[in-house]
């Protein structure tokens, strides 16, 4: 392991066999122009500066890393911190990719943003962003998760955007991003498509992976200010993989000490009802390599190369496939990947409340599930930062309704 | 010479413009493809596109999607859409052209299918979301078994897109008339008629435009601009109907 893995994704979007661009021609040429106008945009200090502030003033960072006393009191190992991206405006850490691509297309002169969105977090960041610069925006969603997230489909519809409801397939995210990527393909000269996570076609992995560092760069500031050391472990939930990402990557080529071993990094993906089940997406576990919606990467298919359906309590997690870049980090072994069940992330989702006065989004109650299995047999002086990727408000009525319970 | 650029070097000689419907392989049966691909080739058609079904096809209209979803029911795979051809290959020798999206193909093995489609019968293959700069396996195998590689290109298509796409091209450049996908409306505009002069210069190659045309009007149109017309979502709208698509091919025939 070396500085290398820090270098890609290759100009072609590669990491190392992953990725790619495997899209109409018709996007190419946007494509092209989205690489170029970031590459600039890096290296271009009013835009930097502008991102900087709005970051602190709209966004709220940087977020709290927050000590988890009575969790960690609770599991009786490791002491827990959370990284707050909970508290990020809008409520999850879609925000920081969603308002720095916003800020792009309008330098780009885009007059009309759309997006995809599962749970409705990155529907209502995009919606927020468009709003903020001033764009047109239209939100695809699948009517499945339109029900499971009615909360967040009012709050795209206040800000200002269109929702469309996606009837195809099976009405989630993954027909959501088609419909994005058709509405893309027919509006591409006037509309810059915000995608919501670390997957699609070259740039996007590599740029909304940028954008999601802010996470871990923090926490790593935060961590030595408060402990003096880097964690041991960091753990964090992997639907298309942003959150994860975020935290992990500038953590990627940190020793714990100068003689130990590198810091360890858990990625918990939906295992749903359990993978022998089916009804999961746990794409490491259950999937194969295969190519959809613009990228190479796992996916969950049958023999035939037709994408299979996926499950998870979690919308925001129920994605038949998985960024280029986690497949590369798991060839590494740089990063583990495994899952919680909805049982244990409903479980995890009651202990993180109780204890902490907390609640998190349910696609962070995966995190948390994965914490309450290690954390108690690790030593007490070791650490490990979960993040709290977002806020639970949005799946308060769905976990009633889970739970048997009207309101 | 392939059988698809003999097709066109023949319509050539006798100023003609190729006629390319494109049909759902299993909409609503096998059989019933079959029996379509006869009547076509009656009607007029000098090459048959077959689509192959595939759970998420993001460059295909509402029209085409619902035809994938009912071929799909029926079990339809590109397993079986091989073996159909081959059936197709005992009674017919019109030149055909699998539509099938990547993932299917990755799936199979890039040379398991290559190989195994060359002895079906298939003579082309259009990936609409393989493009040449991730399609370098593929062209390498195709071309060892002299499957045509078939690229498309677009009204948004830069000039060196334009190269890069033409040069990769084999048997003809498909050209999408519209940004957009399957079965949307047609426009022929300026940017249409520049990107098709672009590739003509650039490239030796049969063009045939596709996407968009759904009447005998606008093929006219397009095929005075290029070498070929592809007619997909107004024919598979046909047969959602129960309607004799042989009328309908004929008119578009005598159209071009």
């Amino acid at each position: 392991m070396n500085k290398k893995i820090k270098k890609l994704p290759d100009s072609k979007g590669h990491f190392n066999g992953y990725g790619g661009r495997f899209v109409p021609e018709t996007l190419m040429p946007a494509l092209i122009e989205l690489e170029q106008a970031y590459k600039k945009c890096k290296k271009d200090k009013g835009f930097l500066s502008e991102l900087d502030l709005l970051q602190r003033t709209y966004i709220g960072r940087p977020t709290p890393l927050y000590f988890a006393r009575m969790l960690t009191e609770n599991l009786g190992g490791a002491k827990i911190y959370l990284k707050r991206e909970d508290l990020c405006h809008t409520g999850a850490h879609k925000i920081n990719n969603a308002l720095a691509q916003a800020l792009l297309a309008k330098k780009m002169g885009k007059t009309r943003l759309i997006a995809e969105t599962g749970a409705g977090q990155h529907g209502v960041a995009t919606a927020t962003g468009a709003a903020l610069v001033g764009l047109e925006c239209e939100i695809y969603m699948g009517s499945e998760d339109m029900r499971r997230q009615s909360l967040n489909v009012f709050r795209m519809r206040l800000l200002g955007a269109k929702v469309t409801e996606v009837t195809t397939g099976s009405k989630t995210l993954k027909d959501a991003i088609s419909e994005s990527l058709r509405d893309w393909t027919t509006n591409v000269r006037n509309t810059h498509y915000i995608l919501g996570t670390v997957f699609g076609p070259h740039p996007y992995p590599r740029m909304v992976r940028d954008f999601q560092s802010v996470i871990g760069i923090e926490a790593r500031k935060q961590i030595l200010k408060a402990e003096k050391k880097l964690p041991d472990c960091l753990i964090a939930c992997v639907g298309g993989g942003s959150n994860s990402i975020g935290l992990f990557y500038a953590f990627l080529t940190s020793h714990v000490s100068p003689l130990m071993s590198y810091v360890r990094m858990i990625g918990v993906e939906a295992g749903g009802q359990g993978i022998e089940s089916g009804l999961h997406a746990a794409r490491f576990a259950g999937g194969s390599l295969g190519v959809f919606q613009g990228c190479k990467s796992y996916l969950l298919q049958d023999d035939d190369g037709n994408v299979l359906t996926t499950h998870s309590v979690s919308a925001g997690l129920d994605y038949a496939s998985v960024g280029p870049e986690h497949c590369y980090m798991r060839d590494l072994k740089r990063i583990e990947y495994t899952y919680a069940t909805d049982d244990e992330a409903m479980n995890a989702f009651e202990l993180l409340s109780r204890t902490e006065g907390i609640i998190p989004a349910l696609e962070s109650a995966h995190a948390i599930a994965e914490t309450v299995k290690v954390a108690p047999a690790m030593p007490k002086d070791s650490i490990i930062i979960v993040n709290l990727s977002g806020r639970g408000d949005k799946d308060v009525q769905e976990a009633a309704r889970i739970k048997g319970i009207t309101l | 010479m392939t059988k698809i650029e003999k097709t066109f070097k023949k319509l050539k000689q006798q100023n003609k413009k190729a006629l390319i419907p494109y049909i759902m392989a299993g909409d609503p049966s096998l059989e019933a493809t079959k029996k379509f691909v006869a009547e076509m080739e009656e009607a007029g058609a000098d090459i048959i596109e077959l689509g192959v079904p595939f759970s998420d096809p993001l460059a295909d209209g509402p029209t085409i999607q619902r035809a994938g979803e009912r071929a799909m029911k029926q079990g339809v795979t590109l397993r079986k859409t091989l073996s159909l051809v081959e059936g197709i290959r005992q009674t017919t020798q019109i030149p055909l052209i699998l539509m099938t999206y990547y993932n299917p193909v990755f799936k199979y093995g890039i040379k398991a299918f290559v190989s195994e489609a060359v002895r079906a019968g298939v003579d082309g293959v259009i990936i609409p979301d393989l493009i040449p700069d991730e399609a370098g396996d593929f062209i390498r195998i195709a071309k060892k078994h002299k499957l045509d590689t078939i690229f498309l290109l677009a009204p948004t298509s830069t000039e060196d897109r334009v190269r890069k796409v033409a040069k990769a091209s084999m048997g003809f450049i498909y050209y999408v008339s519209i940004t957009g996908i399957t079965g949307a409306r047609l426009s022929v505009d300026d940017s249409m008629k520049n990107t098709l002069s672009l590739i003509k210069k650039v490239a030796e190659k049969p063009v045939a435009v596709g996407f968009g045309i759904s009447n005998p009007e606008e093929a006219a149109v397009v095929s005075a601009l290029a070498e070929g017309v592809i007619i997909g979502s107004a024919i598979v709208r046909q047969i959602a109907e129960g309607k004799d698509i042989k009328n309908f091919i004929k008119t578009i025939r005598e159209a071009i």
